[in-house]
């Protein structure tokens, strides 16, 4: 951390990938996003593991401890949760008894059967 | 006070923060949102395992039992959870990332008040920042979850004195943040620590049930930004540029949510505490309303030309998912025109509709966004509202005083019949009441979803 400067520049670009990764997202998938990513800032489990692993008493272990927990259920939770989620999304086969327009019309139109 | 990061390391860190560029990015398309998701996966356990190696840990058998726990714990909870309640399961989840990413910098506090360490200013605002953003992104999710869980009132809960309060527990954290950039302390850190908690509980609480899912996503933009400054204060790439991502990410996210709604987050937030105008009666109405039996709903419908479905939250609580999708088939069978209208807020939380109907296996045809269908209600014979009630609300349209009023709605008030299925009288969950309830033009039924749909369903069957 000799370099505020540096971790400023990583901290400032990341900002920038960050808002134009997800900028094209439809509302559809707003629900799942919001999930994934919050299952992402879940690797605080790495930052808890390390202060943790050099706890110095055993008040400081119980603490680290409870953070490794709290950091785990989020980062497993959350990625279980988001692909349970976009599992349903994907599973649309065409299938559901005879019902489903068999080609769907113009796009804009109505989709169901005339 | 950490050893030393071997170049390997950094290099599997950096492995792992393209990753989450990676999943954001699927997640973001229809197409490659699973893969994305799984990347994102993939990029934080292989971040989380590599510690093992290179660092010299002590209490590893502890921790690897900590991880086992809450592995279980986030397992069973995301697989239990019912469709319905996954907004809660969100904020719930986010609110104990936020408590970790705290705890993480108290500890990490405790290291620099030690004689001989000498942190430097940046990293002990960082670490004040840490400590403030997710002890109030935990107490801030837990009000969440307890207003979206019903148990406590999902209405704004204002009382003389919060916004001084609020006011006042921000000024101290900003002044003690700055107390501590001149010196640490542990006092001063674990004070910091609870006037997180107090910021997050009073800014959620004003905000109204309605809204809450605009929150929860700020909530969750405000843990990535705490888990970023952790990452300063331990040196660690990945934490901090996963952190980015997701504060960055989050916020614009948080952004497009609020535009959607057509409000300001700003508004979302306060608008509560600028008076009173903008709560309603939040009872039930005793002016005269038309309802109708299942009979003579089905032969509106039955013989309708065009119907459109409004599916709102109720639906979803009612299970009634896959009967309302039966009684669309026998209607396409019999040769009506069906779509549904899927309003953007639908459910509670954005896409939350889209999730439930999917489940339910209705054809991705069928469901149409609002912007699509909205200029088909003229040429629609009957719109079935389905357990929504704000999301058709022409106070939207009509009355500034309403709290939704700016919200984009479907216009279900310009088709020929409106048939709403509802539970009783109650207003929805903005607490406004609806005045479309009680046009000539709209047809009652009262019950549960699942029930009215039922009895609905066999008699089209009867027709």
């Amino acid at each position: 951390m000799s370099e505020p400067i540096v971790w400023l520049t990583i901290f400032v670009l990341s900002v920038f990938v960050g808002i134009e990764v997800i900028s094209k997202v439809s509302s559809t998938l707003h629900t799942p996003l919001m999930s994934g990513a919050n299952a992402i800032h879940g690797i605080i489990l790495l930052g808890a593991i390390l202060v943790t692993g050099y706890a110095g008493s055993t008040l400081q272990l119980v603490v680290g401890l409870v953070a490794v927990v709290l950091a785990t259920v989020n980062m497993v939770g959350g990625f279980v949760v988001t692909d349970r989620m976009l599992q349903m999304f994907t599973r649309k086969k065409p299938t559901t008894r005879g019902a489903t327009p068999r080609v769907p019309p113009a796009a804009g139109a109505d989709g169901g059967p005339a | 006070m950490i050893t030393e990061t071997p170049v390997w390391v950094q290099l599997v860190y950096l492995a792992a923060a393209v990753l989450f560029i990676l999943a954001l990015k699927g997640l973001s398309s229809p197409k490659y949102a699973r893969v994305g998701n799984l990347m994102g996966a993939v990029g934080a356990t292989l971040a989380c395992v590599v510690v093992f190696f290179y660092a010299d840990l002590d209490n590893v058998v502890a921790i690897l039992v900590a991880i086992a726990v809450g592995s279980v714990a986030g397992v069973v909870g995301a697989q239990r959870v019912q469709m319905t309640q996954m907004p809660q399961l969100v904020a719930l989840f986010n609110g104990v990332g936020g408590g970790a990413a705290a705890l993480v910098a108290l500890l990490e506090l405790a290291d620099m008040t030690e004689p001989g360490h000498d942190p430097g200013g940046f990293a002990l605002f960082a670490t004040a920042f840490t400590v403030v953003v997710g002890s109030g992104a935990f107490s801030g999710s837990v009000v969440t979850f307890a207003k979206l869980q019903e148990l406590m009132t999902s209405r704004p809960v204002l009382f003389p004195g919060l916004p001084v309060a609020f006011g006042l527990s921000l000024l101290a954290a900003v002044g003690l943040s700055a107390l501590t950039v001149t010196g640490p302390s542990m006092l001063v850190g674990v004070v910091l620590g609870v006037l997180g908690l107090l910021i997050g509980v009073l800014l959620v609480l004003p905000v109204g049930g309605a809204d809450v899912p605009i929150v929860i996503s700020l909530l969750n933009a405000g843990t990535g930004l705490a888990v970023a400054a952790s990452g300063y204060i331990l040196a660690n790439t990945v934490l901090l540029v996963g952190g980015t991502l997701v504060g960055a990410s989050g916020t614009f996210l948080t952004l497009l949510m609020a535009g959607a709604m057509g409000r300001s987050v700003a508004n979302i937030l306060f608008g509560a505490l600028k008076g009173g105008s903008t709560l309603g009666a939040g009872e039930a109405s005793d002016r005269p309303v038309r309802s109708g039996g299942p009979e003579d709903i089905a032969i509106l419908l039955g013989y309708a030309g065009k119907v459109i479905v409004v599916p709102g939250y109720g639906l979803a609580v009612a299970q009634a998912q896959h009967t309302l999708r039966e009684l669309v088939d026998v209607l396409t069978e019999r040769g009506t025109q069906v779509a549904y209208a899927i309003h953007p807020v639908a459910g509670r939380m954005p896409g939350h509709m889209n999730v439930l109907l999917a489940e339910a296996q209705v054809p991705y045809e069928q469901l149409k966004e609002m912007d699509d269908i909205n200029g088909e209600f003229k040429q629609t014979d009957v719109v079935l509202v389905v357990g929504a009630n704000d999301v058709v609300n022409p106070a939207a349209k009509t009355s500034p005083g309403a709290p939704i009023y700016g919200m984009p709605i479907l216009n279900a008030d310009e088709a020929s019949q409106i048939v709403f299925m509802k539970r009783s009288m109650r207003p929805g969950f903005a607490g406004i009441e609806n005045e479309l309830l009680f046009d000539p033009k709209t047809t009652l039924l009262f019950g549960d979803a699942k029930d009215s749909l039922g009895k609905l369903l066999s008699a089209v069957k009867s027709l």
